[in-house]
């Protein structure tokens, strides 16, 4: 059985990398993505027999559900600013203006630094050793929650998680403010089987999202896996039209947007004081702080991601039926 | 019995397997379109029942068969939905083409 798994194993390591240098010099954009996707299930897979599902289920949802509707919406957005979108069939276009070559040399030099500062702390690292097992299975009663990733998560390494939500904080600002001229594409309305898919599967991806954030203090799940399933909700609300975002709402899904980050650093401030450093939660009430920074979290992750979708911000136009489509 | 049953769910994954195997020789020699969504959509929903099947019969207790249950019926629906949706943009991309009929 040993063999099976090394086999299966070697298969899908060899798959993960093949698709991954099909997605990079396949010529066809549409084709990358959809390789790209592949490659993020395959992903998936590879962290399960890793046994990281908290991983797995990041890669699955984050990596390649909501990346993948994120890529196929640029995508989309690229044709359409090209205006041969309607016009036919649009496949293998690519855009007319090129990209200046600084900035893709620039580009080229940034993730060369990270791949090279990836491969510096890999090289590193100390090659065998006991890892850190031992130090958080020794602190877990401290933690507040009953899962090590959750805990290393939310408590131990509390600091990189902000940032993580910070990072997200920053991409919806960055979007909110560089699509500010385009103007929007009116999409295909996707038709009535859509709209009952839809309708259908809208409860069940709440449950499902809701139940990964509560699940994630004792078991695989979380407030980035439940978030980015949370954000399905918003992708299916916006592509069904069932919900179109109005100028009105621009407060409010401010609020959303800086909900998470501004409650992880409140707390994380609060806290503090009476000996204790930020992020250091008195034991007694760490679960409960815990579980409100993540339920928080999520909101913000959701709306977020449900707002880099849709792209621009939403504004008062003069045109009639069919705009603030994605 | 525990082997008889053992060996019906291999049975159930394996005839999931061919399905799936020859949904993907559909997606890679059918010609157009819809003959490979057909060889698809066809393959996926019977390959995955059979092998949801054949775990559920292996699985310990109510609840994971009922979750298998549920991935199966999601996946089936959106996969049917995805189908639908493939073919009726090919669709207007042929009629875009000027090609009727198809």
């Amino acid at each position: 059985m040993t063999d099976a798994a090394i086999l299966f194993d070697l298969l899908l390591a060899g798959s993960v990398i093949a698709l991954a240098i099909a997605s990079l010099t396949v010529r066809d954009m549409f084709a990358a993505i959809v390789l790209f996707v592949i490659f993020g299930l395959l992903s998936a897979l590879a962290w399960v027999r890793l046994s990281a599902p908290d991983v797995a289920l990041a890669e699955a949802a984050i990596g390649t559900g909501v990346t993948g509707a994120l890529l196929l919406k640029t995508l989309h957005h690229l044709r359409y600013v090209t205006g041969k979108l309607g016009e036919g069939p649009a496949r293998g276009l690519t855009p007319t203006a090129p990209v200046p070559a600084g900035v893709i040399w620039a580009n080229a030099a940034f993730c060369g630094m990270i791949t090279l500062g990836l491969a510096l702390a890999f090289l590193g690292a100390p090659r065998s050793g006991p890892g850190f097992d031992a130090l958080v299975a020794e602190a877990m009663p401290a933690s507040g929650v009953d899962h090590p990733v959750t805990a290393v998560l939310l408590n131990f390494r509390a600091y990189d998680t902000l940032m993580e939500v910070v990072v997200l904080l920053a991409a919806v600002i960055a979007v909110w403010q560089i699509e500010r001229g385009l103007s929007d594409a009116p999409a295909p309305a996707l038709g009535e089987v859509w709209q009952g898919f839809a309708r259908l599967t809208l409860p069940a991806i709440v449950v499902v999202g809701t139940y990964l954030l509560w699940k994630g203090s004792e078991a695989p799940g979380g407030a980035f896996q439940g978030g980015a399933v949370l954000a399905a909700v918003g992708l299916l609300l916006l592509l069904s039209r069932i919900y179109v975002p109005q100028p009105a709402h621009r407060g409010l899904a401010r609020w959303a947007f800086v909900l998470g980050a501004g409650a992880f650093a409140g707390v994380a401030l609060l806290v503090s004081g009476g000996g204790r450093v930020a992020f250091e939660y008195p034991a007694e009430h760490a679960y409960a702080l815990i579980l409100l920074i993540e339920g928080l979290v999520t909101i913000s992750i959701a709306v977020t991601l449900a707002a880099l979708f849709h792209g621009r911000e939403p504004v008062a136009a003069p045109v009639p039926e069919g705009r603030n489509d994605t | 019995m525990p082997d008889l049953v053992a060996f019906i769910s291999a049975v159930l994954i394996a005839a999931g397997a061919v399905f799936f195997i020859a949904g993907t020789v559909g997606l890679l020699r059918f010609p157009d379109t819809y003959c490979r969504l057909h060889a698809l959509t066809k393959a996926d929903g019977l390959g995955l029942a059979l092998i949801a099947l054949g775990i559920a019969l292996t699985a310990s207790s109510f609840g994971e068969v009922f979750r298998i249950a549920l991935i199966w019926f999601f996946v089936a629906v959106a996969s049917a939905t995805g189908g639908h949706l493939i073919a009726t943009y090919a669709r207007r991309v042929d009629r875009a083409e000027g090609k009727e009929g198809s």
